[in-house]
């Protein structure tokens, strides 16, 4: 099947069977692919004498640890066809992973964020207040994470604006323009967790207990990513995060998204239940931490994703340094198809990173 | 303006090129034509025609002459 038939598929349309016939041939077809095109991955995989022809489910093929894509550079293209490098996030002194795209994987990226996120939020493109600052996408020849994250999804944005100047201070006068422009209108909000409690949520408690000004975000929907690491440590789960943004401004509709620059596009994004959700494109594997043999559902491990996405790079199936616990499998409450799941956190003695984590270990 | 000057001069002004360029230029052949750029000539071209392109087509107008091609149907009505 080629990609452009798996976009026709609706996200989240595809039972276990089906997906698992779906997956095992497009990554099947992917790790051929890489063998063929990157020698050190063939190298990595003819060490340990695997054989792609005598598979029978994904679940079989070998992953990548996302560390490597700091140590090697690993591209499935020729040098002159990578169009754009992405990076990871990281704290200062990390070293950073380097993400090779070509033209195809680039715009299939975008074009399975646009079916994801559509599926969410409806196909229409909405006025956009993004909650960061624009300094953060002028670097152009190297995109970080974060500058991927506002980019990717900018495209969803009709009128796009700034929440933030470059020194991160929530620009009232600009948002408030914005709101009245837009006013009666839904609105799409963007931003990194962290970013979002700290710059926008603790300035508008600030606003309304100092000034009594307050500003009407009912109307608005909010997609946010990037790591949870700082709030729990500052407490704040995830109901209270959401309850909070109701409080000061009736924020209620909210998403957060699971998502890493090793596989930009294929995101998880969170369901009314609260639930992460995988769609078509990708899915997660939870493994036991000690002999990485698959977990069921309710038990912690670390959680691996593949993606039917990455063509340029080889990184189609990798273990994150993420844990999480498989929720269940095409029986959410929500309707929608195939599995879902929790990130509890990052394993222990794990970098700092995630686009949220690594800003506020500044903090 | 006519409706190609419009169409021309949105790729002028965002990626700071020649009207000679303009023919045969394809998505990333000019670094100015990257995914940040791309964002910046769509939003300059619904402003110029006052129309909101569809995600769908922002993905696909990835040359000179596609574009013409897609802002020329039906919903967005712009003929050259």
């Amino acid at each position: 099947m080629t990609f452009e038939g798996i976009l026709n598929i609706p996200p989240y349309s595809l039972d276990r069977t089906k997906k698992e016939t779906l997956l095992t041939q497009r990554l099947t077809e992917l790790t051929r692919l890489h063998r063929a095109n990157c020698p050190e991955y063939d190298a990595m995989l003819k060490s340990i004498g695997f054989d792609e022809s005598k598979i029978s489910n994904y679940s079989e093929i070998p992953f990548l640890p996302v560390r490597l894509f700091k140590e090697l550079e690993l591209r499935s293209v020729p040098k002159e066809e990578v169009v754009k490098t992405m990076t990871s996030s990281g704290t200062t002194g990390q070293a950073v992973s380097k993400i090779y795209l070509d033209r195809v994987t680039s715009s299939n990226q975008q074009k399975v964020l646009v079916k994801i996120v559509s599926s969410f939020t409806g196909s229409g493109r909405m006025p956009m207040l993004i909650i960061d600052c624009p300094s953060v996408i002028k670097n152009r020849a190297m995109f970080s994470a974060r500058g991927a994250g506002i980019l990717g999804f900018s495209i969803f944005g009709s009128d796009r604006q700034y929440a933030l100047n470059d020194d991160m201070q929530l620009d009232i006068e600009t948002v408030e323009k914005f709101l009245e422009k837009h006013s009666g209108e839904r609105i799409l909000l963007f931003g990194f967790t962290f970013m979002i409690w700290q710059h926008f949520y603790r300035e508008l408690v600030r606003l309304r207990d100092e000034t009594g000004k307050t500003f009407d975000l009912s109307n608005g929907i909010l997609i946010h990513g990037g790591g949870w690491k700082k709030l729990v440590s500052e407490a704040v789960s995830q109901e209270q995060f959401k309850k909070c943004l109701t409080d000061v401004c009736g924020l209620h509709d909210v998403h957060d998204y699971y998502g890493m620059v090793e596989q930009t596009g294929s995101i998880y994004m969170q369901c009314e239940c609260g639930h992460l959700h995988a769609s078509i494109f990708s899915d997660v594997i939870i493994r036991d931490p000690y002999d990485f043999r698959v977990l069921q559902q309710g038990e912690k491990g670390i959680i691996q994703v593949v993606s039917t996405i990455p063509e340029s790079y080889p990184g189609h199936s990798l273990l994150t340094e993420d844990e999480g616990i498989l929720l269940g499998e095409d029986d959410c409450p929500c309707g929608r198809l195939g599995k879902y799941f929790t990130v509890t956190g990052r394993l222990q003695n794990a970098e700092i990173r995630g686009c949220s984590d690594t800003y506020a270990a500044k903090f | 303006m006519t409706n190609l000057e419009k169409y021309n001069s949105a790729f002028i002004t965002t990626f700071e090129i020649t009207e000679e360029q303009l023919a045969g230029l394809k998505y990333q052949d000019i670094e100015a034509w990257d995914s940040v750029g791309h964002m910046g000539l769509i939003a300059a071209l619904e402003d110029a025609f006052d129309i909101m392109m569809d995600t769908d087509d922002i993905i696909d107008f990835n040359s000179y002459e596609k574009g013409k091609e897609i802002l020329s149907k039906e919903e967005y009505g712009v003929k050259f």
